[in-house]
C-alpha cells in the first residue's frame, strides 16, 4: 500500500530522561523514525524533554519541543501544531504510557489525531496483563499461571495453587517497584504487604515461577498486509529471573532446533496478530522448559525497543526506520534493504556470526545487588565474532570494567564460590569462569546456576585454552588460535606474564592481524556496499576500500555507565556530521548498541568494536586515517590518547601532554600559580598523619577523594579529625595509588560549569551554567540553568577571564569544561577538562549553537573568527529565554541506597525547561524529571541545624502560597519560634503516627529534609526512601528547596506554556543558521 | 594438529581446516546454504546428493541430532563445511552431537573454515567443483581431482537416492474428516513433506521415482505430488513421461522443487542452472494472488524458464531477490507446483498452506467424479 496522503504532519513522542530500563536505544530509534518520516515528505514535531539527544537537534524535526512528557503538556503541543497523527511506537514505554493516558483524558479526541504505529486497543491488550492473559487463553497460547489478589487474605490457598517460589508484580508502581521473587510463605507476606503499600490501585499480580528456565526474545515486524517476519532471535545466557536487560544475550538463538524454532516463530506470528500490532515492530519473550520444552509467552512489547535497537544493529536491519513507514501505510514488500540495496526490506536477515551483548552495572556506585526481574544494567556492549567465544571476550573487553575479556573473580573457598555461582549477580559469569579454573565441573555448574550447558562448556574451553596458553610457544599458529577464541593481547600477556606491548609486537612481526567483514543482513548471500565492519580471526576479510580524500577516526565512549552516557555519544554523532559536512570521510569506532553514533547511517565507516588500545590500533593500521579525534568520547578514548600518540598516531586537537598537565594535580596546581587562578587551599596524603596535618592546616570541612579516580568515586565531605582517620583507612585499602587529595572544602558555595573553545588564538565561553545545588553536590547531579541567575557581572567576568587564560595556556585545540564554585564573591577553580563535557548537548539547545561541530571544525584547523559572529565569539550576546538542566535519578531501582546527593556522581540522565525566566524554566524542569511540585497541601520540613535559619523564609512563602507545615520536634520548635504555624510530628521510632506514616497515608505532599552532614540519621534516610518510592518530591538541600518555593509560586500562577526550539531560537540576538559547513 | 583436513576448489583455492566428520575424501559441487537452524535437516536431505554444503552460519551441532528431524533415513550430501563444529551439544531432544553422527554415516566434514570467504566466493564463480579431503595434503593433488570431478548438469541423481520399493508413510498421521490417497513419487522425498501430507489425514504411498503412470493409476491416488529431489531436472526422462499421462487422466498434481522443474518440462516448458542457486531459509517470496510475501525455505540449482512455457500455465509466485519465478498453477488442469518448499525442514511454516491447497484440489477432483 502506498504511504497515506491522508496526513500531513505527525507527532512523535520520545521517550524523555535517560533511566535504567530506558536508555539511549530510544534516541536512536527516535531519530531513524523522524528522519524517515521526513524523507516521506512528512511534517514532523517531537516532543521530548531530553536535551542530550541527537533526535532533539533543531534541523531533524520540523519542530522539536524540549518540554515535560505529561499529558498536560502534550496537550499544548498538540493545541498548537494541530497533527494529524501521534506515533508513540518509538519512544519506550514512557511514549507508550503518556499516549495512552492522553488518549484516557479525551486529548486525541479532541483535537482529532489519530494514533499510528499501534492501535489503542493494542497496546492496552499488550500491557495490560490481565487482558494479555486472556488473549493468549483465547488462541491456546501457554503463560505462567497467575492470580491477581486485591487483599492479603487468601495468600496461603493462592500460594498452594501457584507454589514457591511466587513472583511478585505490584499494578502501576514506578520501575516494578514492590516487586520480587517470594520463596516461602513469610516472604510472600511481606512482599504482598510492601506491594500493597506502594500500588496506588492496590492490586498485586502473583505469577507460577519459571526461574532457570530457558529465555529467549524475538524481534519481529508485521505490516498492514499481514506480512511477517522475525528480524532476529535472542538467547540469554542467564535463565529466566535475570531481566534480559541485565542478561548476557547472544544473537542469533544458538540451541534450539529449527523445529523447535519454528514454532515458537508460528506462536509469535499468532501472539502479534492476535494482539493487533500489524505496522511496525514488536518484541516477544518466550521462555523455554529445558527439559521438557514446554514454551510460554513472557511478556510482548507493541514497540521497539532496548531488544530491536540490539537486532538493528546484530543484523543491519534497520527496524526503527521500518517502523515508521509501516506507521504510515508502507507495507514490508514496497521497502528496500538498505544494506544491500538490491533486495527488499521484507525478509529475515541471515547472519553469519554471533553477537554477544553483555550489561554494565553501576556497581562501583551502588554495590552488588542480586539480579532479578527488576533491571539494574546502566548500559551494555556488544561484539561480534565469528564465534561465541570471540563475541562473548570482545563483549567483555568492551565493557571497560576492567576486564580483559573473560577473566576469574577474586580467589575464595570453594563453598562461597559455588554460592557465587548459584546466585546471579552482575559479576557472576566472573565466578562461573573461576570456578571452571578451579575444576567444578560443567554439569554442576548448571546444576546450581541452571545457565545453559552450551554456554558453560564455551566458558569451559576458554578456561582450557587458558590454562594451556602459560605453556604454549606464542608461534603464529598458537596465537591465530588465541585470537580466534577472542583472547586480547592484554590476556594473553597475563597468561605468559609480560607486558601487553611484547605480545603485540610479537604478534604483528608473525602477521596475525585480525581481518574485517562485513555486516550485510543475508550471510554473504549478496553482494552489499554499506560499509559496517567488525574484526575476527580469518583467512581474509572483505574490507570495502575507502573512497578517496580526508579520513578522520572518532572513538566513541563505549557502554553507557553513571558518569558517561548519551551526552558523548551526542558529541561524536556531532563530529561525524561536521566532518561530513566538508566531505572529510567519518571512522566511527564503538561497542554500544543503544546509540545513535552505531547506526550505519551516521559516519561515513562504521566499525563495531570494543574501544581497547589493541582494538583501535588495528583499526587505525586498515583505515590510515589523517587523524583521531579523542575528546568526544568521554574519559574512555581520553585513556587511550597518550598510548595511541606514544605508537604514532596523530590526534586532532588537544595534544595529549596537555590533557594530562590538566589532569595531574602537581602540575594544574603550578599552572593555576602562574595564571593567578584562584583554587581551594589544598595538599596530597599518603597517610592519616599527614592527611590530618594537612587538614588542620587548611580547616574542616574538607573534601578528600584518592587521586586518580574519576566521576567522583569514594569522594567524600569530611568535618572532623576521626571522619578523616576513617576515611584514609578505607580509601587507602581500595586505591590504588597510595595518595590522598585534600581540599577545603567550599561550604554553601555556589557551582559553575562552564563549556568553551579554543583555536589556539581566540577562545570562545559557550556556554556558562549557573548550580542550583550547592557546591559539593556532583556537578553531573546538580540541577543548573543557563543564562545564570544570580552571578554577578564580576564574578561572570573573573569567569570568561580564567577560562581564557586557561585554555590558552593549556594549548586547548577545541572543547574544554571548567568547574568554579564561588563562594563570597570569590571565584575558585574546582577542575578542568581539555575534552567535551556532559553538558555540551545541554548548551547546544539552550544557545541554539552546534557546539561539538564547531570544535570539530576548529580541530580541523578553522579559527573559531571565521565560525561565529564576533559579538557570539566575545560572549556579549545571550539569550533571552532560560534553560534549566535536571538530573535524573536511579534511586528506585537500587532498594535501600540513600537517595541523597554528593560529590559522587549518581545520575543516569537529565532533561531541560525552557521558558521565559528562572523559575519557570525550574518549574518546568522538575515536571520534567518527574519531580511533581504540589501547589497546595501540607510540607514536611526537617532540616540540619547550619540550615534552620535559611529555611525560615522559605517556610513563610510555603504558608502564604497556602500550604500547611509539618516538622518534627526541633525544627517545629524552630519555626513555631519564628513566628510559622507548625504541626509537629513524631520522628521514625518515637510514636505513631510518625512522618513515615503520614507520607502512606499521602497526607504530606512536599519534603524537605537536608541530611545532617556529619552523622547522617537513620530516620533521615527512612523518610527520603519513603519518599522516593511513594513518588513524593524530596528536596534534600537548601538551594533547590528555594528555587523549588519560587517555582511552586510560579505553578500556582497562570498555567504554563510551551514553545517549540526552533520558536525560541528566533528571538535569540544572533543567527542560528550556520549552514552545513559553518 | 593430527587431524588436519583440506579443501581444495577447481578454482585453485586450498583451505587448511580440521576434521570433523568421518575420515576420507570426498568430492562434488559446492554450494552455501545460510540457514541458521536446521543443519540436520539439511544433512539428510537428499536434494544435496552429490554436493558439499557450507554453512554460513559459523556454529554448527549447537544442538546436536535428535531423533525427530531426519529428512530421510542417512545423509545424501557429498560433504559438510563448517566454522567450528560443537562437540558438546545442548537440547533435551539431542542424542549425540553431529560430528558422530557424520562419522556413522561416513560424511566427510571440514571445520575451522573460514566460510565467509568462501561462500563469497561460491557467489562471485557460482557454484563450484571441489574435494574435502582428511588424507592428502598436496595441494596441487588436490585441485586436479577437483576438476576432473563430473559436472552436475546432465546427472541424473534422482535415480541414485530414490527408493527401491514402494512404501507407505503413516509417521505423523492425523485422522481428518475425509482421507485422502496421495501418491508422492519419490525423487529424494524429504520426510517433512511426508509429515504434512500426513498431518492433513492423507494415505500415503511413496512410490521409486522410475514408477510408470500405469502403476500410479493402480494405485487409485486422489492425487499425486511430485517430490524435491538432487540434481538437474533433464535427465529425468522417465518420470517426465509418467507426468504428462497423469496431467492426460486431471490426476491432481502437486510439485515441489525438483518436482517442479521436472512438471515444467512435462507442460513443455525448459529449466536452467541458476549461477549458485537458492539454499537457505528466508528467501521472501510473493503470493501473486494474495499479495502476501511468505519467507520461504530454498534448496536449489535449477530453475524453470517461464517465457518456454504455453500461456495455459501461469506464475503463482515470485522471488523478490530477485525476480525468479517461484511457482506456476495450469488454469484448466489441478496442476501447480512451487520451486520452494512449503513443508520448510528447516525453514519457516509460512508456506504450509499450500498443502490445504492440493488438499482442496484432490477434493474437488474426488467429489466432479463422484457427480
Ligand atoms: N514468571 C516468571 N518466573 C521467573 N522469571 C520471570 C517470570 N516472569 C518474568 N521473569 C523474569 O523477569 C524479567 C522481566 O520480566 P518482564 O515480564 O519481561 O518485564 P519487563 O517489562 O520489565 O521486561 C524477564 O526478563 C524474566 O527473566
Ligand atoms: N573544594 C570543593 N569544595 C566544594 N565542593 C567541591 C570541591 N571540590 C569538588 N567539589 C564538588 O565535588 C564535585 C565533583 O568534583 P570534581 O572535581 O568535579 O570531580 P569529577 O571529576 O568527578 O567531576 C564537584 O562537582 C563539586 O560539586
Ligand atoms: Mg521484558
Ligand atoms: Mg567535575
Amino acid at each position: 500500500m502506498p504511504k497515506r496522503s491522508d496526513l500531513k504532519k505527525i507527532l512523535v513522542v520520545g521517550s524523555g530522561s535517560i533511566v535504567i530500563g530506558q536508555g539511549c536505544e530510544f534516541d536512536y530509534s527516535g531519530t531513524q523514525g523522524i528522519k524517515a518520516l521526513r524523507e516521506e515528505g512528512y511534517e514532523v514535531c517531537l516532543i521530548n524533554s531530553n536535551p542530550a539527544t541527537i533526535m532533539t537537534d533543531p534541523e531533524l524535526a520540523d519542530r522539536t519541543y524540549i518540554e515535560p512528557l505529561t499529558p498536560e503538556y502534550l496537550e499544548k503541543v498538540i493545541a498548537i501544531e494541530r497533527p494529524q497523527a501521534i506515533l508513540p511506537t518509538l519512544g519506550g514505554q514512557t511514549a507508550l504510557n503518556l499516549t495512552v493516558s492522553a488518549a484516557e483524558k479525551g486529548i486525541l479526541k479532541k483535537y482529532n489525531v489519530e494514533i499510528i504505529g499501534a492501535r489503542l486497543e493494542t497496546i492496552r491488550k499488550a500491557e495490560d496483563r490481565q487482558i494479555f492473559k486472556q488473549c493468549m487463553q483465547k488462541i491456546g497460547i501457554d503463560l505462567p499461571r497467575s492470580i491477581v489478589v486485591t487483599d492479603e487474605s487468601d495468600l496461603k490457598s493462592v500460594s498452594r495453587e501457584l507454589g514457591f517460589p511466587i513472583i511478585v508484580r505490584a499494578s502501576f508502581t514506578l520501575g516494578g517497584t514492590g516487586g520480587g521473587i517470594a520463596y516461602h510463605y513469610d516472604e510472600l507476606r511481606t512482599r504482598v504487604h510492601a506491594a500493597f503499600e506502594m500500588s496506588p490501585v492496590k492490586k498485586v499480580l502473583l505469577e507460577e515461577s519459571v526461574l532457570g528456565w530457558k529465555e529467549y526474545e524475538l524481534e519481529v515486524m508485521r505490516d498492514c498486509k499481514d506480512n511477517f517476519v522475525v528480524v532476529c532471535t535472542i538467547e540469554n545466557l542467564d535463565p529466566m529471573g535475570v531481566h534480559t536487560g541485565d542478561s548476557i544475550t547472544v544473537a542469533p538463538a544458538q540451541t534450539l532446533s529449527d523445529r523447535q524454532y519454528q514454532e515458537m516463530r508460528e506462536d509469535a506470528k499468532r501472539i502479534i496478530s492476535e494482539v493487533g500490532v500489524e505496522t511496525g515492530g514488536c518484541n516477544i519473550q518466550f521462555a523455554v522448559h529445558p527439559q521438557t520444552g514446554r514454551r510460554i509467552v513472557v511478556e510482548i512489547n507493541p514497540r521497539v525497543s532496548r531488544s530491536s535497537a540490539l537486532a538493528s544493529k546484530a543484523t543491519g536491519f534497520p527496524i526503527a526506520r521500518l517502523a515508521a513507514k509501516l506507521a504510515v501505510g508502507y507495507s514490508l514488500d514496497e521497502m528496500t534493504n538498505d544494506i544491500t540495496k538490491a533486495t527488499l526490506a521484507c525478509f529475515e536477515p541471515a547472519i553469519d556470526y554471533v553477537v554477544v551483548k553483555a550489561p554494565r552495572f553501576a556497581t562501583e556506585k551502588f554495590g552488588e545487588f542480586t539480579l532479578d526481574t527488576a533491571m539494574k544494567s546502566v548500559g551494555e556492549a556488544m561484539a561480534i565474532g565469528r564465534t561465541f567465544k570471540e563475541a562473548l571476550q570482545k563483549s567483555l573487553r568492551g565493557l571497560e570494567s576492567g576486564k580483559k575479556g573473560l577473566s576469574g573473580a577474586e580467589p575464595m573457598d570453594p563453598e562461597t564460590r559455588l554460592q557465587k555461582v548459584a546466585t546471579p549477580t552482575s559479576s557472576r559469569l566472573y565466578h562461573v569462569k573461576s570456578a571452571l579454573d578451579e575444576g567444578l565441573t560443567v554439569e554442576r555448574i548448571h546444576e546450581v546456576s541452571k545457565i545453559d550447558p552450551w554456554f558453560l562448556n564455551q566458558l569451559k574451553d576458554i578456561s582450557d585454552f587458558e590454562k594451556s596458553l602459560a605453556a604454549m610457544p606464542l608461534d603464529a599458529e598458537n596465537l591465530f588460535a588465541a585470537k580466534r577464541m577472542g583472547f586480547s593481547d592484554a590476556q594473553i600477556a597475563l597468561a605468559k606474564g609480560v607486558k601487553e606491548e611484547k605480545i603485540r609486537a610479537k604478534r604483528w612481526a608473525l602477521k596475525v592481524r585480525p581481518s574485517y567483514k562485513l555486516v550485510d543482513t543475508c550471510a554473504g548471500e549478496f553482494p552489499s556496499t554499506t560499509p559496517y565492519f567488525y574484526s575476527t580471526y580469518e583467512e581474509t576479510g572483505d574490507l570495502i576500500p575507502s573512497k578517496a580524500g580526508k579520513k578522520v577516526v572518532i572513538l566513541g565512549s563505549g557502554p553507557n555507565r553513571i558518569g558517561q552516557g548519551i551526552e558523548f555519544d551526542y558529541c561524536c554523532v556531532q563530529a561525524s556530521k561536521a566532518l561530513r559536512a566538508h566531505g572529510w570521510q567519518s571512522v566511527m569506532v564503538n561497542c554500544n548498541p543503544e546509540t545513535v553514533s552505531t547506526d550505519y547511517d551516521s559516519s561515513d565507516r562504521l566499525y563495531f568494536e570494543p574501544l581497547t588500545l589493541e582494538d583501535t590500533l588495528e583499526i587505525i593500521a586498515v583505515e590510515k586515517p589523517m587523524g583521531v579525534i579523542v575528546q568526544f568520547g568521554g574519559q574512555t578514548p581520553l585513556n587511550l590518547a597518550v598510548q595511541l600518540e606514544n605508537a604514532g598516531v596523530p590526534i586532532l586537537g588537544t595534544l595529549p601532554a596537555a590533557i594530562d598537565m590538566a589532569e595531574d594535580r602537581r602540575l594544574f596546581g603550578a599552572a593555576l600559580k602562574k595564571l593567578k587562578i584562584l583554587s581551594p587551599e589544598s595538599g596530597i596524603a599518603a597517610s592519616a598523619d599527614q592527611a590530618l596535618k594537612i587538614a588542620r592546616r587548611i580547616g574542616y570541612p574538607v573534601m578528600v577523594r584518592p587521586s586518580y579516580v574519576l566521576g567522583g568515586r569514594m569522594m567524600e565531605v569530611v568535618y572532623d579529625d576521626p571522619s578523616l582517620v576513617d576515611y584514609v583507612g578505607r580509601a587507602l585499602k581500595a586505591a590504588t595509588h597510595p595518595s590522598l587529595l585534600i581540599d577545603r572544602f567550599l561550604a554553601d558555595a555556589t557551582e559553575v560549569d562552564v563549556d568553551a573553545i579554543c583555536d589556539g588564538k581566540d577562545v570562545w565561553v559557550a556556554g556558562i551554567m549557573e548550580h542550583i545545588e550547592e557546591a559539593g553536590i556532583h556537578s553531573g547531579d546538580s540541577a543548573c540553568t543557563l543564562p545564570p541567575h544570580s552571578l554577578s557581572p564580576s564574578v561572570l567576568l573573573t569567569i570568561r577571564e580564567n577560562t581564557r587564560k586557561l585554555a590558552l595556556h593549556l594549548k586547548v585545540r577545541g572543547l574544554m569544561n571548567v568547574q568554579y564554585a564561588v563562594k563570597d564573591g570569590a571565584v575558585y577553580i574546582l577542575e578542568a577538562n581539555p575534552r567535551a563535557s556532559r553538558t555540551v548537548p545541554f548548551v547546544s539547545k539552550a544557545t541554539g549553537l552546534p557546539i561539538a561541530r564547531i570544535a570539530t571544525w576548529v580541530m580541523m584547523g578553522k579559527p573559531l573568527k571565521k565560525l561565529l559572529a564576533p559579538a557570539v565569539l566575545r560572549g556579549e550576546v545571550e539569550p533571552p529565554y532560560t534553560a534549566t538542566k535536571e538530573a535524573v535519578m536511579p534511586f528506585i531501582k537500587f532498594p535501600g541506597v540513600d537517595p541523597k546527593l554528593g560529590p559522587e556522581m549518581k545520575s543516569t540522565g537529565e532533561v531541560m525547561g525552557l521558558d521565559s525566566d528562572f523559575p519557570r524554566s525550574f518549574a518546568k524542569s522538575q515536571e520534567a524529571a518527574g519531580m511533581l511540585l504540589p501547589t497546595s497541601g501540607s510540607v514536611f520540613v526537617s532540616v540540619r541545624d547550619e540550615d534552620k535559619a535559611q529555611i525560615v523564609p522559605m517556610a513563610r512563602s510555603l504558608r502564604q502560597l497556602g500550604f500547611t507545615l509539618v516538622a518534627t520536634r526541633s525544627t517545629a520548635d524552630f519555626l513555631t519560634r519564628h513566628g510559622l504555624d507548625t504541626t509537629r510530628v513524631a520522628k521514625v521510632g518515637e510514636g505513631k503516627p510518625d512522618v513515615v506514616d503520614l507520607m502512606k497515608q499521602r497526607t504530606l505532599s512536599l519534603v524537605i529534609n537536608t541530611p545532617s552532614g556529619k552523622r547522617s540519621r537513620a530516620d533521615g534516610y527512612a523518610i527520603r526512601r519513603t519518599a522516593l518510592e511513594l513518588n513524593i518530591p524530596c528536596i534534600t538541600n537548601l538551594h533547590s528547596a528555594g528555587a523549588a518555593v519560587h517555582a511552586i509560586s510560579v505553578l500556582q500562577g497562570a498555567s504554563m506554556g510551551v514553545k517549540s526550539l526552533q520558536a525560541h531560537y528566533e528571538t535569540l540576538p544572533y543567527k542560528v543558521d550556520l549552514g552545513a559547513k559553518g | 594438529m593430527n587431524d588436519k583436513a583440506w579443501l581444495a576448489l577447481e578454482d585453485g583455492t586450498v583451505y587448511t581446516g580440521r576434521a570433523c566428520g568421518a575420515a576420507g575424501e570426498t568430492g562434488g559441487e559446492f554450494v552455501f546454504n545460510t540457514a541458521m537452524t536446521g543443519y540436520q535437516e539439511i544433512l539428510t536431505d537428499s536434494s544435496y546428493a552429490g554436493q558439499c554444503v557450507v554453512m554460513t552460519y559459523p556454529l554448527i551441532g549447537n544442538y546436536g541430532i535428535t531423533l525427530a528431524d531426519n529428512e530421510s533415513q542417512r545423509p545424501r550430501l557429498s560433504g559438510f563445511v563448517v566454522r567450528e563444529m560443537c562437540k558438546t551439544p545442548s537440547n533435551y531432544e539431542s542424542v549425540q552431537p553431529v560430528g558422530d553422527f557424520l562419522k556413522k554415516h561416513g560424511i566427510v566434514g571440514i571445520e575451522e573454515i573460514d566460510t565467509r570467504a568462501l561462500t563469497l566466493k561460491l557467489r562471485e564463480k557460482g557454484a563450484l567443483r571441489g574435494i574435502i579431503s582428511t588424507l592428502d595434503g598436496d595441494k596441487k593433488r588436490l585441485v586436479a581431482k577437483a576438476k576432473a570431478l563430473p559436472s552436475m548438469a546432465g546427472q541424473n541423481l534422482a535415480k541414485v537416492v530414490t527408493c527401491d520399493k514402494e512404501y507407505s508413510w503413516e509417521e505423523g498421521y492425523k485422522p481428518a474428516e475425509k482421507t485422502l490417497h496421495v501418491v508422492v513419487i519419490d525423487f529424494g522425498v524429504k520426510h517433512g513433506i511426508l509429515r504434512c501430507l500426513a498431518a492433513m489425514g492423507c494415505k500415503v504411498t511413496v512410490v521409486p521415482a522410475s514408477t510408470n503412470a500405469e502403476r500410479i493409476f493402480k494405485l487409485k491416488p486422489d492425487g499425486v505430488l511430485l517430490s524435491n529431489g538432487p540434481g538437474d531436472p533433464e535427465p529425468v526422462t522417465d518420470a517426465i513421461e509418467t507426468i504428462k499421462h497423469l496431467l492426460a487422466e486431471r490426476t491432481p498434481i502437486f510439485g515441489i522443487c525438483l518436482g517442479h522443474q521436472l512438471l515444467g518440462i512435462a507442460l513443455g516448458g525448459k529449466t536452467y542452472k541458476l549461477k549458485f542457486g537458492h539454499h537457505g531459509s528466508n528467501h521472501p517470496v510473493k503470493d501473486l494472488e494474495t499479495e502476501k510475501i511468505e519467507i520461504t525455505s530454498q534448496n536449489h540449482g535449477f530453475c524453470v524458464d517461464l517465457k518456454t512455457l504455453p500461456s495455459t500455465v501461469k506464475t503463482t509466485h515470485i522471488n523478490l531477490n530477485d525476480g525468479t519465478s517461484e511457482g506456476m498453477a495450469h488454469s484448466e488442469l489441478p496442476a501447480f507446483s512451487v520451486q520452494y518448499h512449503p513443508e520448510a525442514s528447516a525453514g519457516p511454516h509460512d508456506s504450509r498452506y499450500l498443502f490445504e491447497h492440493f488438499r482442496a484440489l484432490m477434493v474437488a477432483r474426488q467429489e466432479a467424479r463422484s457427480r
